[in-house]
């Protein structure tokens, strides 16, 4: 067997569901450690091996002047990057801070903002370094990164996945809850990942996995409208766990206006 | 002086903390116990989103307890509704939030705590020399996941779970096909108990306050009052009266404290001494079966307690298993209405409180979340001081070692608890 791969898993703000993903591949966990060298995760080993490294995970979005420092360096350790989940492919939850005044928010947590130490805007990871791939989802799918480790060991593509929440709802066979029940659905314009999570458990897609390619959420939009849903709700819709990327960012602006 | 602050709390408490000690003239002068994980402000951006949206919204806060969230989301908004949730939904949620215990307590005792008492630096290392114990570790907390994954429809940040229950109900035949999993984890859970009482503990013990709910019958998940070993016995809706948080300067998470008394400690160690007598009857057992009493004071020893409440886990998710009946709707509705409503429910590191403000619309003006680990940092710092006094004749790596342990103890958070710490030391 040649030399092992070697691993390191970096988080920035996030919640830790996404690293978590690593460990929950229970069935497939220590195969995995036979091939790769998990050389720095925090998250599961206090022993940490220094860089270079072959792959990086990263978790989370950038959010302070120190993360900004970071990130860059992150990349200089690094063979490949692979930016992992809705907070690093798309500033996250906590970019919802980008639509606000943030030094607004500081004293609604806490009561010394002078402590605080934060950027305006949570932004995501291409945005300050070259990423090799991304891998989507609120958290992201284990099998894809799974699929993402097993491509960069073996030299070879990740096997593609460019289709809507929606194609593989049909496909699947569910009702649809957005003209069976008229409940909004984000399905037409979120890529899948999830595997038409929520119109099998009876709820609309609420867009989690982020938008698809040439999402057209201005045409959604106005079937929302048409089943009665209020601007401001459609503005929510959109602006959730990926309210920073951009399809859904500029929808959700385009009804904050009209609201 | 110290001030006493009233405001919302910043609830990200995983994350990545670092530890400076200083020891001065041989005395631990000051211990602090930092959380720098960068804020990410949900109580401000709560404000002016549906409550129906909190429990998945609040969910993002934490990757490894999503379901403490959640329900303490949907209970808190439940009872500014007045929603009385039918019993077949409520046991349905108690199976759920088994799944979360037991897949949260599986990782931290085999990934995150055990590899420290037997010399690993990671459970994974641990697997090349003891591959079948970690194996067994593992279909535990897959157990806890497939559960989660099944009712919630996946293990991380479940999509199932709404005010007034649930968006689609399991049927029986679903529920019934965790059974095997379930019984398999049981029997892993109890030898679990008897692998980790055979560890060896530091001789530190202290008498904190212990505070955690207490239900007339049941072991504590979403219900019950407010107690302390030291009489405390308030409702849910008093926590603000009695409990503060402060901001202090080496923290980006606020430190909780009791108003009156100050530290106090949340948690395993808290509900095994308030709650024994409501353990399962296969938890009792196997606390007695190596001596566990509920006078346990020892922080080190949370890693026993944490396998007890696993198989009480169990035992309890096979019990609503073999008696699941599907409920006769998915969830019970009202309308909203203006009001305040608050709720504390167990999560797998200690009581979390939620509070929401709504108007009429159903809009949130105000929300404040309180998780466990930002209660417990006060006490983990009492704690550095007193394991760093007792072993100050180590050397400095083996010093390092054991105080690292003393933060793992409360499984703060997942990242924190594996290593977190750039700790510094200083000896003067």
């Amino acid at each position: 067997m040649g030399k092992r791969l070697t691993l390191a898993v970096w988080k920035f703000a996030s919640c830790d569901g996404c690293q978590l993903s690593l460990l929950d591949l229970e069935d497939h966990l220590l195969a995995l450690a036979e091939k790769v060298e998990i050389a720095y995760f925090l998250e599961a080993s206090s022993a940490v091996a220094p860089g270079p490294y072959d792959l990086s995970l990263v978790e989370g979005s950038i959010t302070t002047p120190e993360d900004a420092r970071r990130i860059k360096q992150v990349r200089r350790l690094s063979k490949k990057v692979v930016a992992i989940g809705a907070c690093a492919t798309a500033g996250g939850i906590q970019g919802l801070r980008n639509f606000a005044d943030v030094t607004e928010y500081i004293p609604i947590v806490y009561a010394h903002p002078e402590y605080i130490k934060t950027l305006d805007q949570s932004t995501p990871i291409a945005q300050h370094i070259q990423v090799d791939m991304e891998l989507p989802g609120c958290p992201i799918n284990k099998y894809q990164l799974l699929e993402a480790m097993k491509a960069l060991l073996q030299g070879r593509r990740p096997r593609p996945r460019a289709e809507s929440v929606c194609t593989a709802c049909k496909r699947l066979g569910h009702i649809c809850v957005l003209v069976a029940d008229g409940v909004p659905c984000l399905g037409p314009v979120t890529q899948t990942g999830c595997g038409a999570l929520c119109p099998a458990y009876h709820r609309g897609c609420y867009g989690c996995f982020g938008p698809k390619e040439q999402p057209n959420t201005a045409s959604l939009a106005a079937q929302f409208r048409r089943l009665g849903v209020a601007e401001a709700d459609i503005v929510r819709l959109f602006r959730t766990f990926n309210a920073a990327a951009e399809a859904f960012r500029l929808e959700s602006l385009a009804h904050e206006k009209n609201d | 002086m110290k001030r006493t602050i009233k405001v919302a709390n910043l609830a990200r408490v995983e994350g990545e903390g670092a530890l400076e000690l200083i020891i001065q003239a041989g005395r631990v002068a000051r211990a602090n116990f930092s959380i720098f994980e960068s804020p990410r402000f949900f109580e401000a951006f709560l404000r002016g989103r549906r409550a129906a949206e909190a429990p998945d919204l609040t969910a993002r806060i934490c990757g490894i307890c999503p379901v403490a969230y959640q329900m303490s989301a949907v209970h808190a908004l439940e009872a500014i509704l007045g929603l009385a949730i039918p019993a077949p939904l409520r046991a349905l949620r108690r199976l759920l939030y088994c799944g979360e215990w037991l897949e949260s307590h599986a990782l931290h005792v085999y990934f995150l705590h055990a590899p420290d008492f037997l010399g690993y630096p990671s459970g994974l290392a641990l697997a090349q020399d003891f591959p079948e114990i970690v194996k067994e570790g593992l279909a535990l907390k897959k157990a806890g996941n497939d559960i989660v994954a099944l009712i919630g429809g996946r293990e991380i940040h479940p999509v199932n779970v709404r005010v007034g229950g649930f968006y689609r109900t399991p049927t029986a035949a679903e529920i019934q096909s965790l059974l095997p999993a379930v019984d398999n984890a049981l029997a892993v859970a109890q030898k679990t108990v008897r692998w980790v009482a055979g560890f060896k503990f530091p001789e530190i013990t202290y008498d904190y306050e212990l505070v955690a709910l207490r239900h007339p019958q049941e072991y504590p998940l979403c219900e019950g009052r407010l107690a302390s070993n030291r009489g405390l016995d308030i409702s849910m809706e008093e926590f603000e009266a009695f409990f503060a948080e402060e901001h202090v300067r080496h923290s980006n998470a606020l430190q909780g404290h009791k108003q009156s008394d100050g530290a106090y400690l949340v948690g395993p160690l808290a509900r095994f001494a308030l709650n024994y007598d409501r353990l399962s009857p296969l938890a009792r057992q196997a606390a007695q079966e190596v001596g566990l009493t509920p006078d346990c004071r020892n922080p080190f020893q949370s890693i026993i307690v944490r396998s007890i409440e696993m198989v009480h886990a169990c035992e309890e998710a096979r019990r609503l298993i073999q008696t699941y009946q599907r409920p006769a709707r998915p969830f019970v509705e009202a309308s909203w209405r203006a009001g305040q409503g608050s709720a504390i429910t167990e999560a797998p590191r200690g009581i979390l409180y939620h509070r929401y403000t709504v108007d009429d619309q159903g809009i949130i003006e105000n929300a404040r979340i309180v998780p466990p680990t930002s209660q417990n940092q006060k006490t983990v710092e009492a704690d550095l001081c007193r394991v760093a006094e007792a072993y100050l004749h180590l050397p400095d790596d083996e010093l390092t070692h054991i105080l690292e342990q003393a933060i793992r103890n409360y499984d703060p958070c997942i990242s924190c608890a594996t290593h977190c710490l750039r700790l510094t030391l200083i000896r003067r």
